[in-house]
């Protein structure tokens, strides 16, 4: 192994092949035709935003989440993957998933991971775990988290944009 | 050779240098430490470090107000400094500085002392599309409070004032002042401040540079430079944080009304009228920055000792070879090829976001900044959310830019 792909595997704890390629090719990065509430996050700090757009089902479980972002690898791979594992959740379920994802990236621990219920989806997560590495990138991890949190507010005070 | 004195420049020893910062020695995640972020904050000498401790070991007290031993050393030490910076930037006289928290606090005393004091409304402050927001925003709270004008004058693609529309803001005489910076934090680029002035002057408006960055790489002669006022901070010229600096001229601190009221910027105080010191005391309200004054002194002893010309002929070479290695890595852009420029090299890496890049640095122990710098309109002007960047101060060496090109090199594998 050369000098330099020795360096490479250095790398690759934060920035593994899921949160590259997610970052690079998401497969939910774009703006629905048909969604019921949407909200934005916005990271001062490097100035990357994202908006979020949720459609829920007739039950009132989310039914499909996408959203538009101009940010970094790590912002975006985890809005595609938070798009994966909320889908099909109620409200609530959807914010505890966020609680417990946002306890592993800023600690490194998942005390939520044996979870009923959540633990298939704290696995999928597990890729942005390394970010508790580098405190400043946290808010990356988590910047379209809380623009769902904030669309699931929205729809929660029956404030819907479309439909 | 130095240019103005036609001498062969003094090399540094860099070796002793950089012994003379304790954290140059740290590892981070297991690296040795690649410090490339001096622009955001420089390191400090132990020269620094064993100021401040020594002065709360030995002699601390509160300043200009004790009748006793501590706090007349002390105040002795504290104001040592004022003297160490009219030396330093050849102030007429030591009232001419006044010591402020930082550059930001610098710039709102100007905006809203001389802005409210003495500005009239319909009169235009002339800033640049390169400023720091700490140089935009005093001037906007200054505009709405105050129905002053706000005029950005543009900068050329190569990262440049434009002279010639810079000059021709002033054409319908309503300029009274001009806040801009004398070096860039984003592109380097050093402005052209003597030819500034004269423009400016010209025209009846007086001139603030913004020396943030400009002190740390040249000599300020401020007399030599013909401005009105000029702010610094002390924690980028390697001393601590919380001591800043506003040299202005002593007739225009005389005609301004005080920043911040309260203890030691008052000469009596009845309920019914109350006197201020004179200058400088006049700003300076409020217990100071006594051990951050103090130790900015010894770090403009430590600056001193080696010399602004091999500091500016140290980091020239950096920058060229710089700009040299990092042109040679592909998908690399790189912001601002200003002819004068200083110890700061911005850059965009194709298909990987700033902040990605500089965590991928930060992974092989080289610390860069990312991100907007302050300067978000400048981000615009170059059509970027964010750049990376890298900044050198006296102790950065060859060897530690060619490790950030050769990190740039694994980045841009991932990401190829």
């Amino acid at each position: 192994m050369s000098d330099s792909a020795a360096g490479l595997d250095d790398l690759r704890d934060l920035y593994q092949e899921v949160v590259m390629d997610r970052g690079r090719h998401p497969r939910h990065g774009a703006r629905p035709a048909r969604f019921d509430v949407s909200a934005r996050g916005d990271n001062p700090m490097c100035g990357d935003r994202v908006e979020v757009f949720v459609a829920f089902d007739p039950q009132g479980a989310i039914e499909t989440v996408g959203f538009e972002a101009r940010g970094c690898a790590i912002s975006i791979a985890s809005a595609d993957l938070m798009a994966d594992t909320v889908t099909g959740r109620a409200p609530a379920d959807a914010r505890a998933l966020f609680a417990a994802f946002r306890e592993m990236v800023k600690t490194g621990h998942c005390p939520a991971c044996d979870r009923a219920g959540d633990a298939a989806a704290l696995e999928r997560l597990q890729p942005l775990a390394g970010v508790h590495e580098y405190p400043s990138r946290v808010k990356c991890a988590t910047l379209a988290w809380h623009a769902l949190d904030a669309a699931l507010d929205q729809a929660a005070e029956g404030k819907g944009v479309t439909r | 050779m130095n240019a103005e004195t036609g001498r062969p420049t003094p090399d540094l020893d860099l070796d002793r240098i950089r012994a003379d910062f304790p954290i140059l020695a740290q590892e981070v995640r297991g690296k040795k430490l690649v410090f490339l972020d001096s622009a955001a904050s420089a390191q400090k000498p132990r020269a620094v470090i064993d100021a401040m401790v020594t002065a709360m070991e030995t002699q601390y007290a509160n300043v200009h107000r004790g009748l006793h031993w501590m706090s007349e050393r002390t105040t002795e030490a504290y104001e040592a400094t004022r003297d160490k910076i009219a030396v330093l930037m050849n102030a007429a006289s030591r009232e001419e500085i006044v010591f402020t928290h930082n550059s930001t606090e610098a710039l709102n005393l100007v905006a809203h002392s001389y802005g409210r004091g003495v500005l009239r409304p319909g009169q235009a402050v002339v800033i640049s599309d390169m400023e720091h927001h700490s140089n935009i925003v005093p001037w906007q709270m200054l505009r709405d409070a105050h129905g002053i004008e706000l005029r950005v004058a543009p900068i050329t693609d190569a990262g440049e004032l434009d002279m010639a529309a810079f000059e021709a803001l002033f054409a319908d005489g309503r300029v009274g002042l001009v806040a801009i910076t004398h070096m860039s934090n984003v592109l380097g680029t050093l402005t052209p401040a003597e030819r500034i002035v004269a423009i400016a002057h010209a025209h009846g408006a007086k001139v603030l540079f913004d020396g943030s960055q400009a002190i740390v790489h040249r000599a300020i002669d401020v007399q030599a430079l013909g401005c009105d006022f000029y702010a610094w901070t002390g924690h980028k010229l390697y001393g601590p944080t919380g001591i800043g600096v506003l040299w202005a001229r002593r007739e225009l601190l005389e005609e301004m009304p005080p920043f911040l009221g309260g203890g030691d910027m008052i000469s009596s105080v009845t309920y019914a009228k109350t006197s201020w010191a004179a200058v400088p005391h006049k700003f300076e309200a409020g217990t100071p920055a006594i051990l951050e004054g103090i130790g900015l002194g010894a770090a403009i002893d430590y600056v001193q000792a080696i010399g602004y010309p091999a500091i500016a002929a140290h980091e020239a070479a950096l920058v060229e070879h710089a700009l040299a290695r990092l042109s040679a890595v592909p998908g690399l852009t790189i912001f601002g090829r200003a002819q004068q420029r200083g110890g700061v090299v911005s850059f965009a890496m194709a298909g990987a976001h700033a902040h990605d890049v500089a965590t991928l640095l930060d992974r092989q122990g080289i610390a860069v900044r990312a991100g907007h710098h302050c300067a978000e309109p400048l981000m615009r002007r170059l059509g970027v959310d964010s750049t990376a960047r890298a900044s050198f101060g006296l102790y950065t060496t060859r060897d530690e830019i060619d490790a950030l090109a050769a990190g740039l090199e694994k980045v841009r594998s991932f990401f190829a």
